[in-house]
Formats: C-alpha cells, structure tokens, sequence
C-alpha cells in the first residue's frame, strides 16, 4: 500500500504547513489587535494572507539553515522556528524580547533557528545572504540561505549585485521574491519595468520558478525542488511567489486607495482558507483543524498576556551591545 | 514697504507643503521625484500634487534610492530644478555616493561648469519609536561634508521660508525635515518669502546662559528654558535653523554677553556639531570670555525601539535643564 503511505506522509505535511500558517496569522492578529489598543509601541508591518510564502519555504528548511528577511517578517520569522513568546515580547519592547526590546516588529531576529534578522531597509538582507552562503561555504557546512524580500526590492542594486554575486560564486542562495504587487503606496507594476524578477534573475543565469504563493502545497513544492538544488550545489536559485498583502502597508495604513473587489477577490484566495478546502476535501476532520486554529489562538494570547505582564527592560540596558571597545559611562 | 501678507497657522508638515506648491506653480522647471510621492509622500507633504502638475512633475518612483538621488543630479546638470524626497533620512544612505561623491563634487571638481541646483528632503529623527534604521540625526556628517548647504529647520515659518529659499538657491541644499515635529502648528505667510541661508533665529532672550539648538528638540529646549526661567535663570535660546552655513555671528554676540554656552542637539554628543560651534566660539572669543562651555547630545548608542530604552537615551527638557545648570555652575 505504497500509495496510502505517501499519502499518509503528504497529509502530515499538508498539517504541519496548515499549523505554520494559522500561527502566524494567529500572532499578527493578536499583535495588530494589542497594536490598535494602543498596547503596542512602532511600526507594524502585518503579513496576513502571504503566510503561505514563509510557511511553504521555511518547511524545506533545515535548522541550520539561515533565512534572512525584510520588515514584513513575522511569518518569516515564525516559521523559521523562532520562539514566538521572545518575538511577542520584541513587538510589546519588553524585556525577555528576543532583541531585549531593541529592535521590535521590524528588527526581530533569532539566531538560535538561524534566522539572520528582519531589516528595515528594503533590499538590507539580500547582501547579507549572499555572505552568509559564502561564510557557510568557508566553513564547510552544507547548510543554505533563504532570502526573503518583496516585490519593490527587485528595484534596489542590491538585488542585481547580490544575484550576480550568489551565481559568480554559486552560493547556496534559495531568493524567495514575495511579490504581493503593491510597494508601501504604489503597485509594483507601475515602478518596475520589464517582466520581473524571475526575468531578471535568468538573464544572469540563476535558475528561477514563478508559483502562486497563495497555494501552500505549489510553493512547498517548488520551494523543496529548489532548495535542493541549491543543496547540492548547482547555485542559486529564485522563487518567485505570487500573494497579496490583505491589509495595509503598516498597522495604521488603510490602503483605502485599492478598490474594494480587488481585496474582496483577494481575500477569496486567502491561503489558509484554500488549503483548509483542500484538507477537508482530503477527509480531514473540521473539528482537527478547528482545534489546530483554537491552539494557535491560545498560544499567541498566552505570549501576548506574558508580554504585557513582562517587565520593561532595565533603562541602563540601552549602553549595552554596542560595542566592546565601548567605556561609557550610563548617563 | 508692503503691509504685512495675511499669515495662516499650519502645521510645520502643511507649511513645507505650501512652500513647494507655491515654487512649482511659479517655475515649470521644479520637480519633485521619490518613493510613492505621487500619493502625496509618507507624510502627506505632497497631497494633491499629482492632480495639479502631472506624472512628469511628480514621479513617483522605484525603490531605487542611488538612482533617485542620482537621477536628481542629472536632472540638475540640464537645468531641471529637482526635488529629491529621500522618504526618511536613514534611506538616504543607500545613495551616500550620489550624495557625497557626486552631489557634493560636481561644481568644485569640475571647475564651476555646472551647478548641482537641487533640495534633497530627509525626514529625520526620533519618531514613534521606529527604531534604529528609522530614527536616526546624522546631520552633523553633512556639515563636515564641503559642497553642501544643510538647512534643519523647527517651526513651520522656517521650514516654508527656508525651503522656498532651497528650491531657488544654486546649491545642492539638505534638507532635514524635523519628522516629530511635522503636527505642530504656527503661523505662514501666505505668500512665503526665501528665508536666507545663516541667519538664526533668537528664540527667547537672557543674561545668564547662551543655549543653541536646531531641529526637532527645540520644542525641549523651550521647556526646558520655561523651567529655568521659573528659577530666575534668562537663557538667549538661539535656533540656528541651518547648519552650513552658520550664523558664527549670532552666537558669538550671545556668548559675549553671557560668557556661557551650552549646544544641544537630539543628535550623538560625540563628534557632533555642538563640538564645532564650541569649539569656534573658544577660538573667536578666547577661553577668558567663555566661562563655561558645554554640549549636551544623545549617548553613542544606535536608537533602541522599547519605549523606556529610547527615552534613556534621547534628549529630553529634563536633561537639558541638568545640563543648563552644570553650565552656570561650572
Ligand atoms: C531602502 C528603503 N527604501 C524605502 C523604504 C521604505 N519602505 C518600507 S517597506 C517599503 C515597500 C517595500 O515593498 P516590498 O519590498 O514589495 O515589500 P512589501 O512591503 O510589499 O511586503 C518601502 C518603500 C525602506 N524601508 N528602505
């Protein structure tokens, strides 16, 4: 019964994806709600309706391997395996956050699951991957970088650099373009020219795939495909993942410039929702997956309810991790 | 003289706004070219410009900001009057070549054939706990840099006056918007006139303490100094509103008077530009007519994102009435 084993093997991961997906919808609702309470200090960047990126990439990921992100990176950062209590407490700036509340939402990073930080500069991590590859490689390790980055980065020299970089020195680079059409403001077509980035990417010869990201199993898939090849050596790679970000640009955006029935539609297409379709159309119990969105839903309230009941970090702690040289004194 | 044109109070964000209005309709050659500025900017300093002077006079434009800055330089040396919105100013270090490199070297190094006649606008400083690529005052770089102007504006008439000065000046201006200071309001002109480069502003008048500032912690200082007022203390609170050129000459006649001067800036303390405006009041007036000089400024810290951390290390009214203090007890 080879087939049913397989299939048995596909629903874990079907699950699993599913699981990734709900928490982190289920964090950044908690975390835009504590936001809109105004429990919530900075710039909130939220994901929801792209989960099916981090989920379907991170899934083929290995401890080891590194990720870096952008300030949408949440999703990133969760289903990477980061702790989503310290990453509750760094959007509430609180002691115990995994920066101790120096960074928050757009600076999150947890290098206990190798994820190399979030950036507040579109295009910051692509760079940073690129070296994390080559420094990996010097060491000796087989481990991979993914490189998580919007649609708008295409347009930065970074990403022109860093592709020509990972193929001249055949990095392993998975670059996983999350191109959910819209830059802050402005439609992503209406400021990039040609047709794209997996046009970019070839025509430096760095193999790329365009999948709908809005279909976990499509970008398990490739991303797995990919991944391994960038495993075994032959060079970088490009996912290109094409999403919609449902809400505004930041927490206190409204994005009321879009029409109504391009979200309406969109939100047809939510992610979560179709592969929901499709594990009940698989047999899976309602009540299963109902109680996988009810433990997200507890777990992400009882990290927001440590967070706000965790203390603030201590002031002085401000003077600490600049630098080694430093002998100053805490004003 | 003509009476005095009917001023508007505006917000410090709208006044900038008006400036620029009123400069494009008055010459076709200013432009204005950054990330999503055809939805009327980040923070609104744009509205409705898209509608009046069309896509070719308000681009906006890819997140490519080396190719914004430089592309603003190009269309400066064919005789375009661009401005350059940088969105915040910690962007602009993606384009530090087409900035210092380029912007800043053009007239000079290439024997004062062409002039770079450009404003490049950077939103700056603490804002909403933004963290430290969003939070940063680095103005003080810029006034080391020779070939540029840098204006750094705190009130709503400046910021009109000195940006209308900007966009018909020759030189390439920086331009650093106080970005918490964008919502406080007082009165512009409503036709604005060239506010010119060097001249400060004499804020509040007293005997007993010299205290410079610029840009967004003016507000503090002004608390500050409303506070040591109470005690019998008169501070001459001066506003530089540009930091190159500086006007030397308001802050020398201060210092002789009250033979003790004080320098804040929201900015790092170390290497700051306070260390240059004491350090030039010392050498003009002599160590025996600066009885005390001081500069009160952030730690050399990145800016940290929790709210308790941030405020330790920003410059607040209460610090600066520490610090005014130490100043005449020294
Ligand atoms: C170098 C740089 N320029 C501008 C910004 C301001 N900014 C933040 S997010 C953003 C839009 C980024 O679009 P994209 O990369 O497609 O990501 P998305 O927000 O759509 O997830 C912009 C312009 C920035 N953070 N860094």
């Amino acid at each position: 019964m080879a087939e049913t084993a397989l299939a048995g093997h596909n629903m874990c991961r079907l699950i699993e994806l599913y699981r990734t997906m709900v928490r982190i919808r289920a964090f950044e609702e908690t975390a835009l709600a504590a936001h809109r309470a105004g429990l919530m200090p900075g710039p909130l960047h939220a994901s929801i309706g792209q989960e099916a990126v981090a989920a379907g990439v991170c899934l083929n990921l290995r401890r080891d391997d590194r990720i870096t992100s952008n300030h949408r990176g949440h999703g990133h950062a969760i289903a990477k395996g980061a702790g989503v209590a310290g990453m509750m407490a760094e959007l509430f700036g609180r002691a115990g956050g995994h920066c101790g509340g120096k960074g928050g939402s757009m600076h999150i990073a947890d290098f206990s699951v190798g994820m190399l930080g979030a950036n507040g500069v579109v295009a910051g991590g692509i760079p940073i991957a690129v070296g994390a590859a080559q420094g990996l490689r010097l060491l000796g390790s087989d481990a991979i970088v993914a490189c998580f980055f919007g649609d708008g980065a295409i347009n930065r020299g970074p990403f022109l650099e860093g592709l020509n970089w990972a193929a001249l020195y055949r990095l392993p680079v998975l670059f996983v373009c999350e191109d959910n059409g819209v830059a802050a403001f402005t439609r992503a077509g209406e400021v990039t020219a040609g047709p794209g980035a997996v046009a970019r990417a070839q025509a430096i010869g760095v193999a790329a795939e365009s999948v709908d990201g809005n279909d976990a199993v499509a970008v398990d898939a490739a991303a797995g495909r990919l991944a391994a090849a960038v495993r075994r050596g032959d060079g970088p790679r490009l996912l290109h993942l094409r999403t919609y970000r449902l809400l505004g640009h930041t927490s206190t955006d409204q994005a009321a410039w879009r029409p109504e029935q391009e979200v309406a539609e969109a939100r047809a297409r939510d992610p979560i929702a179709r592969l929901r379709a499709r594990l009940l159309g698989e047999g899976v119990a309602a009540a299963a997956l109902d109680a996988i969105i009810a433990g997200a839903e507890a777990e992400m309230s009882a990290a927001r309810d440590a967070a706000l009941a965790a203390p603030w970090p201590d002031p002085a702690t401000a003077w600490t991790d600049v630098l080694d040289a430093d002998r100053q004194e805490v004003a | 003289m003509d009476a005095p044109a009917t001023a508007e109070t505006l917000t410090l964000v709208e006044a900038g706004r008006r400036a620029v209005l009123q400069e494009m309709r008055r010459d076709p050659r200013i432009w204005v070219l950054g990330e999503d500025v055809a939805r009327g900017g980040l923070f609104g300093q744009y509205r409705g410009f898209r509608d009046e002077f069309g896509p070719d006079r308000v681009v906006s434009t890819p997140i490519s900001e080396s190719t914004i800055m430089g592309a603003g330089l190009g269309a400066a040396l064919v005789g375009t009057r661009p401005i350059i919105e940088m969105r915040i100013f910690d962007f602009a270090m993606c384009a530090m070549d087409e900035l210092v490199n380029q912007i800043a070297k053009i007239r000079y190094m290439f024997g004062g054939q062409a002039k770079a006649a450009l404003v490049v606008r950077m939103p700056h400083g603490i804002w909403r706990n933004s963290a430290a690529q969003h939070s940063q005052t680095l103005e003080a770089w810029f006034a080391h840099l020779p070939g540029v102007v840098v204006a750094a504006p705190s009130t709503p008439a400046d910021t009109a006056g000195l940006l209308v000065a900007a966009i018909r000046s020759d030189d390439p201006v920086l331009f650093f918007d106080p970005k918490n200071l964008f919502g406080v309001t007082g009165p512009v002109p409503a036709e604005i006139d060239p506010l010119p480069f060097g001249i400060a502003r004499q804020v509040l008048s007293g005997g007993d303490l010299t205290m410079v500032a610029w840009s967004s912690i003016l507000p503090d200082c002004e608390a500050a100094c409303a506070a040591l007022a109470q005690e019998g203390i008169g501070v001459d609170l001066i506003d530089l509103r540009t930091l190159w050129p500086w006007d030397e000459d308001a802050v020398a006649a201060s210092v002789a008077r009250t033979g003790r001067l004080l320098v804040v800036h929201e900015a790092v303390q170390a290497a700051g530009f306070g260390a240059e405006v004491v350090a030039r009041m010392i050498e003009r007036l002599g160590p025996a007519a600066v009885k005390a000089a001081r500069r009160l400024g952030a730690p050399r810290v990145p800016v940290p994102f929790s709210p308790p951390l941030e405020e330790a290390v920003k410059v607040t009214a209460a610090k600066i009435v520490a610090a005014a203090k130490a100043t005449l007890g020294a």
